[in-house]
């Protein structure tokens, strides 16, 4: 028998100092409390299976806690290195997250060809599920790794550690308690049906709470640091933090029907409610998945390359432009609606001045790479994170385009959007992350290398091709749509029906359910290689200077 | 303190900071960025001195161009219409019979009935207007409310047991479930109408046939009538012919008779003009003049 992965040499709860081990049973027993006056208060309303979901979440806590609860005190000594047991959980998480993130999205696709698929139940049709797979894989999957590594990130490039160790297990449990409140909350139909922020009140609020302590780390953690600059990476993964809060805070502004009821109202409504939706949705995009994930890059793909970043004055120019622009441009997403035309002209113009700071981004990525494309050719890791920028100088490009209005008239409401979002969603977000996690899980658990680099190979063409298929698949299905959808007769009446068009579609949704079916038996090896590495024991030495500033050790503490 | 390098692949120097190993090279911006952040700007303002671009107030600067979305909808929906006129007004103003007899416009009739019944009647009838379990067949003779011209016209209006003020009212009775009938009368009277559409059928036990008649003559022709031909008045459906909306088997009968039935087709006034209407009724009564 090989040993059960540890996540460390000495059990994670032993790592905490008993005050930390105090607090975190308090906290549980805080939020168990409201867990349970929840599921009182909730009776018949399905808020109370939330209720009971966050108390038996919040009992198993205190469970895990209360076995190590007498192991010994950490020694001083865990101050010589840098506190890395959060990131490692959060790639696991991350992992897992992915696995079933992409499952359910493949199964939505294929509902779409097959629409009895739903196999008869509420939970499984189409509208629940789809919230499931996108919210899976943008906060389940995309989150939960850029917490781990942007906590990894942190402390290497201020050579502090982490301010102290149970505010990061706070964040990192509390942030995947919200996305077990939203993923199950959709299948028993609780939703404010706000694209990407479907989640209702409760679980906004317990957010709120959780990203306002992620902030705080990073604050407490830059405080401290032993380097004199703030290196980009910690600039993007600011940005990301703060105006996420910024946004989900906004956008869920809601009245609850009562503290016993999951059913809320939004404080907007009409036009100023889809124009609140759309600058949250697309600046989601912006600082969830485009900042967030540009933080990993600039991390992650100048350590493997081993080559300095190109351009220091680039990197300004385009994480200014990109904070800047971006916060205009959701309005894109309401052209010809009866949002004002003043509105949607801004939306489209800051989306095409918009285009310069992204592929000066993308850029400043691959020119990283000028010196080390032999690397890109041999190591699929670094293959990954090349890929994923010119997937993102693809999309970027893409975006501003589809945001003028005269092609927006052709590719909204068609699977052209669908497919856009994927290549960003898979060649982008996913890519990086995947070559971000390879490089960091030998790093983490010290480990010689992965388990199997050939896997890693079969991951990435397995990812490349679903990506391409999925892609091209939903340009031509968005396409012949957006065209069939305009096409008039010699009378002067539209040509065809929207069932006419759906028929079109078909060939085009097996091809993306068969790209998806792909990209998510990619994600499955590379759960599996991950699981192996962690399990072999192939002990390795730390990474040269992965050591937080010594004097830091000797005076621990803020 | 910072100790700038110069990178041998590249020839620049580094900005002398190093994080965890990550040095940054102190290239200057590419010329390229500077370029196409100006031409990209100075398209904005060119956009926004022509389109109605930015808010002041409770206002908003209109542009120099003057153009308006809604006006822009309101133009274009207007010529569409007035292109459509050589043939709409014909259209409306001519008769069912000329229409139908007229090859040209039923031509027209076909290229635009086709999506438009894809889009608002497809759904519950089908794309061929064949129907299913459910949803009376169209391509028939059988119509329910009447197959005349106005007839149809009249029920895609006001719709059947719908909201419609005027809307076609009908109902059949629930004659086992409701305890008008003892289990064994329905089934017999069932029988009774299954013998109608199928003359021939060897199986029926001519006994139970005959008591169904009296059944039926007590029960059910109110509405059916005395030889069960229907009464297109009160939706009350032919039950000598081989057109089932719910199924011709004895089974499928016999559910009928035990459970009722109440059928809904919602109105369209409120939905489809006049003339997508008339067009629909004539592509009905194309439809149907195509099935032996």
């Amino acid at each position: 028998m090989r040993p059960f992965p540890t996540f460390s040499q000495a059990p994670m709860i032993a790592q905490l100092t008993r005050t930390e081990r105090q607090n975190a049973i308090l906290i549980c027993l805080v939020i168990a409390a409201c867990g349970f006056l929840l599921a009182a208060a909730g009776r018949d309303d399905p808020i109370s299976i939330h209720g009971a979901l966050i108390f038996v979440a919040c009992a198993l806590m205190i469970f895990r806690i209360g076995k190590d609860y007498y192991a010994p005190e950490p020694s001083d000594e865990r101050f010589a290195h840098y506190y890395d047991d959060p990131s490692k959980a959060g790639i696991v998480l991350s992992m897992a997250w992915v696995v079933v993130g992409l499952a359910f999205g493949d199964w939505v696709a294929w509902q779409l060809v097959y629409p009895d698929l739903t196999f008869g139940g509420g939970w499984s049709s189409f509208g629940r599920i789809r919230p499931v797979h996108t919210t899976a894989v943008i906060f389940g999957f995309g989150g939960n790794a850029l917490i781990a590594t942007s906590l990894y990130v942190l402390q290497r490039t201020t050579r502090a550690r982490l301010p102290d160790q149970l505010s990061p297990w706070f964040v990192l449990m509390g942030y995947n308690l919200f996305c077990l409140l939203a993923v199950t909350g959709y299948m028993l139909g609780i939703t404010q049906s706000k694209e990407y922020a479907e989640p209702e009140w409760y679980a906004d609020l317990w957010l709120v709470v959780v990203w306002v302590v992620y902030f705080l780390i990073y604050l407490r953690t830059l405080a401290r640091r032993k380097e004199p600059h703030i290196y980009v990476a910690n600039w993007y993964f600011m940005a990301f933090i703060l105006v996420v809060a910024i946004l989900h805070i906004v956008n869920n502004l809601a009245v609850p029907v009562s503290l016993g009821s999951a059913k809320s109202y939004s404080a907007f409504s009409g036009v100023q409610d889809a124009m609140t939706q759309w600058w949250y949705g697309h600046n989601a995009v912006a600082f969830f998945l485009t900042a967030g994930f540009l933080g990993m890059m600039y991390y992650f793909l100048p350590v493997v390359a081993g080559r300095p970043i190109f351009s220091y004055r680039l990197s300004i120019i385009s994480f200014w432009g990109i904070t800047f622009f971006y916060m205009w441009a959701g309005s894109h997403h309401l052209h010809y609606t009866a949002l004002p035309q003043w509105v949607q002209t801004l939306g489209m113009t800051f989306s095409l001045m918009l285009l310069v700071p992204s592929w000066a981004s993308a850029g400043n990525a691959l020119l990283t790479l000028n010196g080390a494309w032999h690397k890109v050719r041999d190591d699929a890791t670094l293959r990954f994170m090349m890929v994923a920028a010119v997937f993102y100088g693809l999309s970027t490009f893409e975006g501003s385009f589809m945001a003028i209005r005269s092609v927006n008239s052709l590719s909204h409401y068609t699977d052209w959007t669908v497919g856009h979002v994927h290549a960003g969603a898979l060649g982008w977000v996913a890519m990086i992350t995947f070559g971000s996690i390879y490089a960091v899980v030998p790093w983490l658990w010290k480990r010689t290398g992965m388990y199997s680099a050939r896997m890693i190979e079969a991951h990435f063409w397995l990812a490349l091709a679903g990506t391409v298929i999925y892609v091209f698949a939903m340009w031509n299905s968005g396409i012949i749509q957006g065209l069939m959808w305009r096409t008039y007769s010699d009378s002067g009446t539209l040509a065809y029906s929207f069932v006419d068009s759906l028929i079109a579609m078909r060939p085009y949704y097996i091809a993306r359910a068969f790209g998806g079916l792909l990209f998510l038996i990619g994600g499955c090896i590379g759960a599996y290689n991950i699981w192996m590495t962690i399990r072999e024991p192939r002990e390795a030495e730390a990474r040269a200077g992965d050591l937080p500033e010594p004097r830091l050790a000797a005076q621990p503490g803020e | 303190m910072a100790v700038e390098e110069r990178d041998n692949h590249t020839g620049y120097l580094t900005t002398g900071h190093e994080w965890n190993g990550i040095k940054e090279l102190n290239t200057p911006v590419p010329r390229a960025v500077y370029f196409f952040l100006t031409i990209a700007v100075a398209f904005s303002i060119g956009y926004w001195i022509l389109m109605p671009a930015w808010p002041l107030g409770v206002t908003y600067t209109r542009g120099l161009l003057g153009i308006d979305q809604r006006n822009v909808v309101a133009q274009s929906l207007k010529e569409a219409a007035a292109d459509r006129n050589v043939w709409t007004a014909k259209i409306q103003s001519e008769s069912y019979a000329a229409l139908l007899a007229d090859p040209k416009m039923m031509a027209i009739v076909r290229e635009v009935g086709r999506p438009l019944f894809g889009d608002n009647c497809a759904a519950c009838h089908g794309r061929d207007a064949t129907g299913g379990p459910g949803f009376p067949n169209l391509t028939t003779t059988s119509f329910l409310w009447g197959g005349k011209p106005d007839d149809i016209f009249n029920t895609i209006r006001v719709g059947i047991n719908s909201a419609h003020k005027d809307t076609h009212v009908s109902q059949m009775p629930a004659f086992g479930r409701d305890a008008m009938l003892p289990r064994g009368d329905v089934l017999k009277a069932a029988t009774y109408v299954y013998s109608l559409s199928n003359p021939g059928a060897k199986n029926l036990d001519p006994a139970t046939v005959a008591a169904g008649k009296k059944i039926f003559a007590d029960n059910c022709v109110a509405c059916h009538g005395d030889n069960a031909k229907g009464n297109p008045e009160l939706g009350a459906p032919d039950l000598t012919d081989r057109f089932w909306i719910y199924g011709g088997s004895l089974d499928a009968i016999d559910t009928s008779v035990w459970g009722g039935r109440q059928g809904h087709m919602p109105s369209w006034e409120g939905r489809l003009s006049e003339l997508d209407r008339k067009i629909l009724t004539l592509y009905l009564l194309d439809k149907r003049t195509q099935t032996p």
